[in-house]
């Protein structure tokens, strides 16, 4: 169809391959009806009340309290995620013990068991007179109905995502690098703090990064555990529900477009460390 | 190597080597990551099964007796027998272009894939009651002509199809990046047709990758809580799936049921993830292996 144009001007290089013109058109028609028109109307919505507007919907005391909630507790739980994710990657990887398939099948549990699921069985173990709340329930630790609640929902959902994305580079470290820092007589750990742990940031941070925004937008297994109190834990997802609950679609619309923007963001950084990390290690 | 140096400690024979940690330090690390794994994998996945038989089998079955369990299983199958399907085709025309063609603005149109999986589930939800909804863009209109997407089927649907989008396509396109298009162009020059190519030479490169992913994208359909929650409803035995059912019986206090239609669920999510074991082991490399958001 565009034989006679110039290569660099051309949409597409020619091909023997058919099917193109079909299945490119259906893929950008599906991906209109379903993601792109349905989010684009969304910030339309979102802008049709003025920055005024939604400067306003965001100072909202409640508002702003729900989103730092979200965002903060999100950071920790991302932070905590991805040291424990580091570890049992790096013990994954390494170390050979029993059972070690099952618990490495395992960690995929929190991306396949269905959120409510995941909800109600935190609760069941954290509550005061649970399996692990009891013991701490003695001491006036309150897990269950507090932020410090979300904080372990987080980390569940948080987990698969920190040790998945550090364990195939892991796993791809050649040997010859911590034989060399060895042989050049630094200790075991500095061989690893300065020689295996600088390639592995990128993955770290990517890992964290995913981590956090998932948590930031996570709803099912966090509503069941947060006690939901005003100011102090409840998320920024559960009061778009409540808005719009209570008919506050411009409250609601706001709000999710801030989180919106913010995952986005996150997208965006995910994928500059990646690009930094194949210029700077030549991985990603 | 690695296994060398381990199999020798146990043995007792004293050979360090000096590309592992000490014996303690490993133990130790093990203990920890054992320690850390049981506390929030092992436990959670636990408790669900401790709880739904904790009044026995009988309390346990009659949970599945109640009409309204009934419906919101046949509800929950439904929907992922609509748009499992869906998402599959759609899985296939977008890799089958992106991986089999070069042309301009590919990685924007992959970014653009991938996008619902940094969406918010709730938010996912949200963006159909905005266009669908009684107050919403085509609300009044689908009002007059009697039409119902919100808070009823279709918008359900709508809102598992957003979240497990990008499940298959994700799978594939790497998968068939990977393997080129040298087998397609020399069965075409043989004188098969597309179609044909397509199914005996594409198809059965990429089966392993296809099973993962409709495999990931049914179980994320089956559960999906927030997103479905949003548009659902929740009109009891009408628009109620299994997790949206999990939730109205936990906040009734009734929890054994709670825990019996949950322990259903647990299940699909420990079945998902032998079968995804075994396609990575029967599939070695070629799967991705990346988790999903």
């Amino acid at each position: 169809m565009t034989s006679v144009l110039p290569a660099h001007i051309r949409f597409r290089r020619a091909s023997v391959i058919p099917g193109f013109g079909i299945t490119f058109g259906y893929t950008l028609l599906y991906l209109s009806l379903i993601v792109l028109l349905p989010l684009a109307a969304l910030v339309v919505r979102a802008s049709s009340v003025g920055i005024d507007g939604i400067v306003a919907a965001t100072l909202e005391p409640r508002v702003l309290g729900a989103l730092k909630i979200s965002f903060g507790i999100s950071f920790i739980a991302a932070i905590v995620a991805s040291v424990f994710g580091l570890l049992v990657a790096w013990v994954l990887t390494r170390y050979h013990f029993p059972g070690r398939a099952v618990i490495d099948a395992m960690v995929d549990l929190p991306f396949a068991l269905p959120t409510a699921v995941a909800g109600i069985a935190l609760v069941a173990l954290y509550a005061p007179n649970g399996w692990i709340g009891a013991l701490f329930a003695p001491f006036g630790i309150k897990i269950a109905y507090t932020p410090l609640g979300i904080f372990v929902a987080l980390v569940f959902i948080g987990l698969p995502f920190t040790v998945r994305t550090v364990q195939p580079l892991i796993a791809d470290i050649e040997r010859e690098l911590e034989e060399a820092s060895a042989t050049l007589g630094a200790s075991r750990f500095r061989t690893l703090w300065s020689v295996l742990l600088p390639p592995l940031l990128p993955a770290i941070l990517t890992g964290f990064a995913l981590a956090f925004a998932r948590a930031v937008g996570e709803y099912g297994s966090v509503i069941f555990i947060a006690g939901n109190i005003p100011y102090v834990s409840e998320i920024a997802p559960l009061l778009i529900v409540i808005k719009l609950a209570e008919f506050d679609y411009t409250g609601a619309t706001v709000i999710a477009t801030i989180m919106l923007a913010i995952s986005f963001s996150t997208l965006l950084v995910i994928n500059l460390i990646q690009a930094w990390a194949r210029r700077r290690f030549g991985n990603a | 190597m690695l296994d060398a140096v381990a199999r020798n400690t146990q043995k007792g024979i004293r050979w360090r080597s000096v590309v592992t940690e000490s014996a303690l330090v490993r133990r130790l690390a093990i203990a920890i990551a054992i320690a850390f794994l049981t506390l929030f994998l092992v436990l959670p996945l636990a408790v669900v099964f401790v709880q739904a038989f904790s009044k026995g089998l009988g309390a346990y079955l009659a949970a599945f007796q109640e009409p309204d369990a009934q419906a919101a299983i046949k509800l929950t199958l439904l929907v992922a027998a609509i748009s499992v399907p869906l998402n599959l085709v759609f899985g296939l025309a977008a890799a089958w272009s992106i991986a089999k063609f070069d042309f301009k603005g590919k990685s924007l149109l992959m970014t653009l894939i991938d996008l619902p999986f940094s969406v918010s589930p709730v938010v996912s939800g949200l963006i159909y009651v905005l266009l669908f909804g009684a107050q919403g863009l085509f609300g009044p209109w689908l009002m007059e002509h009697g039409i119902k997407i919100a808070f009823a089927l279709p918008g359900i649907v709508l809102a598992t199809i957003f979240v497990t989008f990008p499940f298959v396509a994700r799978e594939l396109i790497p998968l068939m990046q990977e393997q080129g298009t040298s087998e397609e162009e020399a069965a075409l020059t043989l004188g098969a047709s597309g179609w044909r190519t397509f199914l005996t030479v594409t198809l059965p490169n990429i089966r392993w990758g296809l099973l993962y992913g409709v495999l990931l994208c049914n179980a994320r359909a089956m559960g999906e809580f927030g997103a479905v929650s949003v548009i659902s409803g929740h009109i009891r035995g009408l628009t109620n799936t299994m997790p949206l059912h999990v939730e109205i019986l936990y906040n009734e206090y009734n929890f054994v049921a709670a825990f019996a239609v949950a322990s259903l669920l647990a299940c699909l999510a420990l079945v998902t993830l032998a079968a995804k074991s075994f396609l990575e082991w029967r599939a070695g490399d070629t799967l991705s292996g990346r988790p999903g958001h």
